[in-house]
C-alpha cells in the first residue's frame, strides 16, 4: 500500500471551480449585502462605506439580486455533485462528538496534523456546517424577497422582520467561518495549492 | 389584445432605450471601494458600463422571475389593529416639512388607454366601493411598519373607467413629483387600492393626501402618494426611483 500518496487529487476539478466560484459568488453576496444594511442599520453600527458593493443601495441590490443566481447555480451544482460522487459521504460524514473533542483538542494545541484530501472532524463540523449556513441563507433571503409571494417561507422563520434579523446573523456566522478558513489556510499555504491545481491525496501523515 | 395577455411583463426591445439611457447611471459609482476592486480583479477596470449593463439585464431577468412568482391569489397577510406601528415613520424622497399641501380643484386625471377620460374629484372617488387593509409596508431599505388604509380597489376604479386591462403598465404620477408604475397584473391584486383614508382619517398630507396608491405586494417605493393622475399604457413609464436604479417589479 502507498503509504503517502494516492493517484486521486486532494480536490477534484469540480471541487476547485465550484469553490472559486462559490468565493466570487459569496463575496458579491456579502459586500454588497452590507451596503444594503447601511441604508437601514438595525444594529447600532455600520459597515465602513469602502467595503460596500454597489456604491448606493440601488446598485448594492442590483448586485446582490445579481449574484443569488451564480451562488444558487454553484449551490445546486454542489450539492448535487456532493451526494452523487460520495463527496458528502467520504469526507464530510458527521463526526462521532469523541472525534470533534479529540481534534478540536490537538488543533488547539497546533499539533493536528493537515493531511491533504483528508477531512478531520473539525473541518468536517465547520464544513458541514458551513454549507447548511449558506443553505438556510438562501431560504431566509428568498423569504424576505418574497414575504407576500412565499409567505409560507416567510412565515416558517417567524414572518418578515425577524427573517431579516436571522439572514443577518448568519451572516456574521459565514464571515466567522471565512475568517477561520482563510487563517487556517495562512498557517497551512499548501492547502491554497491544493484548491488551485491538482495536489494528490495524502493517506497517512505527510512525510 | 389577447395576445398580450401571456407575453412577459417587460421586453428588452421596448425598454432597450431606458436601457441606454439608465446605463449612465452607474451602479459602480464608488468603484474604488474594497468591493468593487476585489470582485473586479481580473476584469477591466475600464468597463464598468459594461458591468452595469450586465447588472441591468440580470435585473429585467429578475422583473421576469418576479411577474411569474406573482399570484393574485397570494394575498399580504393582515393584522389587528393593536398590530399597526405607532409613531407612523414619515417617507419620502425629501424631508417631512417639504411636504407639499393639496392644489386648490383638485383632481385625479385619468389617461392612457382607457375609454372614459374624465378626471374624478374626491367625492366621485369616495364614492365608490370601499375597502381596508392592515398591512405591512416594507422598504427598500429593509425597516417595514404595519399600517392601515382604505379606499377604492384599483381594479375596481379601472373597470370602471374602462381600461384596457391586457395593459401592461398603470403609471401614477404625482404632484409633489414622485412617479412610479406598476404591471396590470399587480394593479388588479385585490388588496391594491387607491387609498382616501389612513387609520379611518382621510389622509393627511403626510400621508399621501388627498389620494394615494397602497399596493402591500410591492416594496413601499411603489405606493406613490400624493397622486394627480393615472395612465393606463404599453409603453414602460418608469417612475422616479426606477429611473435611478431601483428595482423595476419590487414585488414581494
Amino acid at each position: 500500500m502507498n503509504r503517502h500518496k494516492t493517484g486521486r487529487p486532494a480536490h477534484p476539478v469540480a471541487i476547485r471551480i465550484m469553490h472559486w466560484i462559490g468565493v466570487y459568488a459569496m463575496g458579491c453576496m456579502i459586500f454588497s449585502g452590507w451596503e444594503i444594511y447601511n441604508a437601514s442599520p438595525s444594529l447600532p453600527f455600520l459597515f465602513p462605506r469602502w467595503t460596500g458593493l454597489g456604491g448606493w443601495l440601488g446598485g448594492a441590490l442590483a448586485w446582490h439580486l445579481s449574484a443569488m443566481w451564480l451562488l444558487f447555480a454553484d449551490g445546486i451544482a454542489y450539492l448535487i455533485y456532493g451526494f452523487s460522487s460520495g463527496h458528502f459521504r467520504r469526507d464530510l460524514k458527521p463526526p462521532r462528538p469523541a472525534e470533534v473533542g479529540h481534534d478540536l483538542g490537538a488543533a488547539l494545541r497546533f499539533r493536528l496534523k493537515h493531511r491533504m484530501g483528508h477531512y478531520n472532524a473539525v473541518q468536517r463540523v465547520l464544513y458541514a456546517g458551513v454549507i447548511f449556513a449558506i443553505i438556510l441563507q438562501v431560504m431566509t433571503g428568498l423569504a424576505i424577497w418574497k414575504p407576500v409571494q412565499l409567505g409560507w417561507l416567510a412565515g416558517l422563520f417567524g414572518g418578515y422582520p425577524i427573517a431579516r434579523g436571522i439572514h443577518l446573523t448568519i451572516m456574521f456566522g459565514i464571515v466567522a467561518f471565512v475568517l477561520v478558513h482563510v487563517a487556517l489556510v495562512a498557517i497551512h499555504p499548501r492547502t491554497l495549492k491544493s484548491m488551485i491545481v491538482t495536489v494528490p491525496t495524502e493517506t497517512e501523515e505527510s512525510p | 389584445m389577447n395576445g398580450q395577455r401571456n407575453k412577459p411583463a417587460v421586453s428588452m426591445a421596448e425598454i432597450k432605450p431606458e436601457l441606454e439611457r439608465l446605463s449612465r447611471r452607474g451602479f459602480l459609482r464608488s468603484a474604488l471601494s474594497l468591493g468593487s476592486l476585489t470582485m473586479l480583479t481580473g476584469c477591466d477596470l475600464s468597463t464598468h458600463s459594461g458591468a452595469d449593463a450586465a447588472l441591468e439585464s440580470i435585473l429585467r431577468f429578475d422583473d421576469r422571475v418576479q411577474a411569474a412568482l406573482f399570484s393574485r391569489q397570494h394575498l399580504a397577510e393582515t393584522y389587528p389593529a393593536s398590530a399597526i406601528t405607532r409613531p407612523f415613520r414619515f417617507n419620502a424622497y425629501y424631508a417631512e416639512w417639504q411636504v407639499r399641501s393639496v392644489p386648490d380643484n383638485w383632481v385625479l386625471s385619468v389617461g392612457g388607454l382607457v375609454a372614459d377620460r374624465r378626471p374624478w374629484t374626491l367625492q366621485a372617488l369616495m364614492a365608490l366601493p370601499q375597502q381596508g387593509q392592515i398591512t405591512r409596508h416594507i422598504c427598500i431599505e429593509g425597516w417595514s411598519q404595519i399600517g392601515q388604509w382604505s379606499g377604492v380597489p384599483l381594479g375596481v376604479f379601472l373597470r370602471r373607467v374602462g381600461a384596457d386591462l391586457s395593459a401592461r403598465y398603470v403609471y401614477f404620477k404625482c404632484f409633489d413629483g414622485y412617479s412610479t408604475s406598476i404591471d396590470m397584473a399587480s394593479a388588479l391584486h385585490p388588496q391594491t387600492i387607491l387609498a382616501l383614508d389612513f387609520e379611518e382619517k382621510p389622509l393627511a398630507p403626510q400621508w399621501g393626501a388627498p389620494l394615494r396608491l397602497r399596493i402591500p405586494t410591492k416594496l413601499g417605493f411603489k405606493s406613490a402618494k400624493n397622486l394627480e393622475a393615472i395612465e393606463v399604457t404599453n409603453k414602460y413609464p418608469g417612475g422616479y426611483w426606477e429611473n435611478q436604479g431601483y428595482d423595476w417589479f419590487a414585488g414581494v
